[in-house]
């Protein structure tokens, strides 16, 4: 789960990191309000889950609450990438002599925590690694092992920072370290984190994202949840529990497996289609499961053609026709659907499907040839 | 012989009382009587489950039936409680089939696991299992399609294994052990270390590895492929996966440049590891190199 800058800097706060000072504002008015009491100076951020927003026109600096009211205004229901802003983050705006980096995040080969820095902060840290790596020091660590502030102190020093500010940016770097551990963070970072002209040290920017598998630790988060993207079919999935991702094609793939539905998705794109998304029944799935999937597949209005493809190792594939034909029954599928069924019990499967106007194929590959020819108006 | 588990396992069942772990626990014992030894629920101890005993701990279960191997089914939020009680009870392979499980969580079972003098390995979690063909299934794989012979299968994903095993048993090529590793961003048993005992284990002649996107281990695969004697074939799925989306498997996300299916096919192609375009590639692939 992705929070909001806003979100993500109260929660630094408790953690004794400073960030600017500010609120959240969902009308241009509030932004007046807040800009006010801020003394004018302000910075309006648009807040979405998305980088780049600067680029795309949604941070504005600002003088007075006149002008804070107005950038609020033109920038709540702006359209960045794809998301709409409804809330800014208005904040005194600090001035920098020097940015650095700061981010814990998880290292999948080093199966550890990453603790990461940089002198070169402010800028995407994946452009930094590629032209200026020295600028970057790294350090690994587990919740066995922990982290120290000397440790901090150190990782600092190598990534280049001003000695003179090594004992607060250590300090930085533990907070952070624990609020990742004690938050079941997946992602902790600070960039730019700004050292200003009288020696403070501020969180500029800030990103939390939370392990969605940990949510059951902090009940208090699911206030905190909001649609990452603005898809409706996706929020539709998420409340018929199914596993989706909308894509851009129009074909509608249903299959059991993660890798399996990848793979599909690549095959109908070999055989020159496009999925219109990704939809994983999981394993043992029952013929509920299959309606429930085939009705959300149904409400893209995109699809022009349908490819279901199990293998069913433990589903069975009499219960995926059987969810198949009820699905036929109740929702009126006028579209043409392709079946692929494999694996235990296929001939029931197949004897259930047959005298419908489903379409069988033996093969992934076949499958998705055929699919991609219906889609395309071929038969 | 395959590797990892074999006719000597001697398998726990941990949630052996639950919905799941009771259905695969039988199904386990199908494939071979021998293996399945015992089940863990803590406070259903005394009870069996269609004969096979149910322990309240580990150590018991262990102490009585000589339990080497653990097989985890336990909801997510007591999985890495029961990992951390087969270790301490000296079981040696814990194949956690678990999904959902905290990833700091499964970081720390990892960092104890290979410490203060335990040894031992995690396959998994969210994963199906592992197979020795003809001596012992321990998880969720559907045995039937399995076929004793020379190929070793490695992959990240259920499914999609049973596709490609089945293909291959339907063309007379058996399988030595399959492995899988599970679709988490952090696992236990990563491709290099099926790789590597692949290459010690006599009955395997060839690997067929299947990746997908997220993460950088089927890079490290292909950096290790390079000093082995053994054929492997790589299928990487998710080809067309858009950047930041999870693609179902928590582990299969393409963040930022990391992760792309770009990165891992350049890998293997640039160590000569042919890489197939569709599964049925895989196995003309494989039947040439036998």
């Amino acid at each position: 789960m992705k929070l909001h800058e806003y979100q993500a800097k109260e929660i630094m706060r408790r953690y004794g990191i400073t960030t600017p000072h500010g609120r959240m504002a969902v009308t241009p008015d509030e932004a007046y309000e807040i800009a006010s009491e801020l003394k004018g100076h302000v910075v309006v951020k648009a807040q979405v889950h998305v980088g780049g927003r600067g680029k795309a026109g949604g941070i504005s600096l600002v003088k007075s609450p006149n002008e804070a009211k107005d950038a609020a205004s033109r920038i709540l229901g702006m359209n960045i990438k794809g998301l709409t802003a409804r809330q800014v983050l208005v904040e005194e705006a600090v001035e920098a002599i020097k940015e650095y980096y700061l981010a814990v995040t998880v290292d999948r080969s080093q199966k550890a925590m990453a603790i990461i820095a940089s002198s070169e902060g402010g800028v995407d840290i994946e452009e930094v690694a590629a032209k200026s790596p020295e600028k970057i020091a790294k350090v690994w660590s587990t919740p066995r092992e922990g982290f120290m502030p000397w440790q901090a102190r150190a990782l600092a020093l190598a990534a280049g920072f001003d000695g003179s500010a090594i004992n607060q940016i250590g300090g930085y770097f533990s907070a952070l370290f624990k609020l990742f551990e004690r938050e079941d963070a997946e992602l902790a970072e600070i960039n730019p984190l700004m050292l200003t002209r009288d020696g403070k040290v501020v969180a500029a920017d800030a990103k939390i994202t939370l392990d969605d598998n940990a949510l059951f630790r902090h009940p208090g988060y699911g206030s905190l949840w909001e649609a990452e993207g603005d898809d409706p079919l996706e929020q539709e999935a998420r409340r018929r529990r199914l596993t989706y991702v909308k894509l851009g094609g129009d074909i509608g793939v249903i299959g059991n497996g993660a890798g399996l539905v990848m793979a599909t998705i690549d095959a109908i794109k070999a055989e020159g289609g496009e999925a219109a998304n990704f939809l994983d029944i999981g394993g043992g799935a029952r013929a509920d499961v299959v309606q429930n999937a085939l009705e959300l597949i149904l409400m893209d209005k995109n699809v022009k053609a349908i490819l279901i493809n199990v293998f069913g190792g433990i589903t069975r594939c009499d219960e995926v026709a059987q969810g198949l034909l009820k699905a036929i029954e109740s929702v009126d599928i006028d579209l043409p659907v392709v079946v692929r069924l494999v694996g235990t019990r296929e001939e029931e499967g197949r004897a259930l499907l047959g005298g419908t106007p489903v379409v069988t194929a033996d093969t992934m590959v076949d499958a998705a040839k055929r699919v991609v020819a219906i889609a395309g108006g071929g038969i | 012989m395959g590797v990892f588990v074999s006719e000597r396992t001697r398998l726990v069942v941990q949630g052996i009382t639950g919905r799941e772990g009771r259905f695969h626990a039988l199904r386990m014992r199908d494939y071979n009587p021998g293996v399945v030894v015992a089940g863990v629920t803590p406070g259903r101890g005394g009870q069996d489950v269609e004969g096979i005993p149910v322990f309240d701990t580990v150590a018991e279960a262990v102490e009585q039936t000589g339990a080497n191997t653990s097989c985890i089914f336990v909801p997510s939020r007591a999985a890495a409680d029961a990992v951390m009680e087969s270790f301490a009870s000296g079981i040696e392979l814990v194949v956690c089939i678990t999904e959902g499980i905290p990833t700091l969580d499964v970081i720390d079972i990892l960092d104890r696991a290979g410490k203060n003098g335990s040894t031992g390995r995690v396959i998994g979690p969210n994963c199906p299992g592992i197979i020795t063909c003809g001596e012992a299934s321990v998880g969720i794989m559907p045995g039937q399609i399995f076929k004793p012979g020379p190929v070793g299968v490695i992959s990240r994903s259920g499914t999609l294994t049973y596709e490609v095993v089945d293909l291959l048993s339907a063309r007379g090529i058996g399988q030595s052990t399959c492995i899988g590793i599970g679709g988490d961003p952090i696992i236990g048993t990563t491709f290099v270390d099926c790789l590597e005992a692949f290459e010690e284990d006599d009955d395997t002649k060839a690997i067929v590895l299947i990746g997908e996107i997220g993460g950088r281990d089927e890079e490290e695969a292909a950096d290790f492929i390079r000093s082995m004697t053994k054929p492997v074939v790589s299928f990487v799925s998710g080809r067309t996966a858009p950047p930041g989306k999870r693609m179902g498997h928590a582990g299969a996300i393409v963040s930022g440049s990391m992760g792309t299916a770009e990165s891992k096919v350049k890998a293997f192609q640039e160590a000569g590891v042919p890489v197939a375009d569709t599964v049925n590639e895989i196995v003309d692939v494989i039947e040439e190199l036998l």
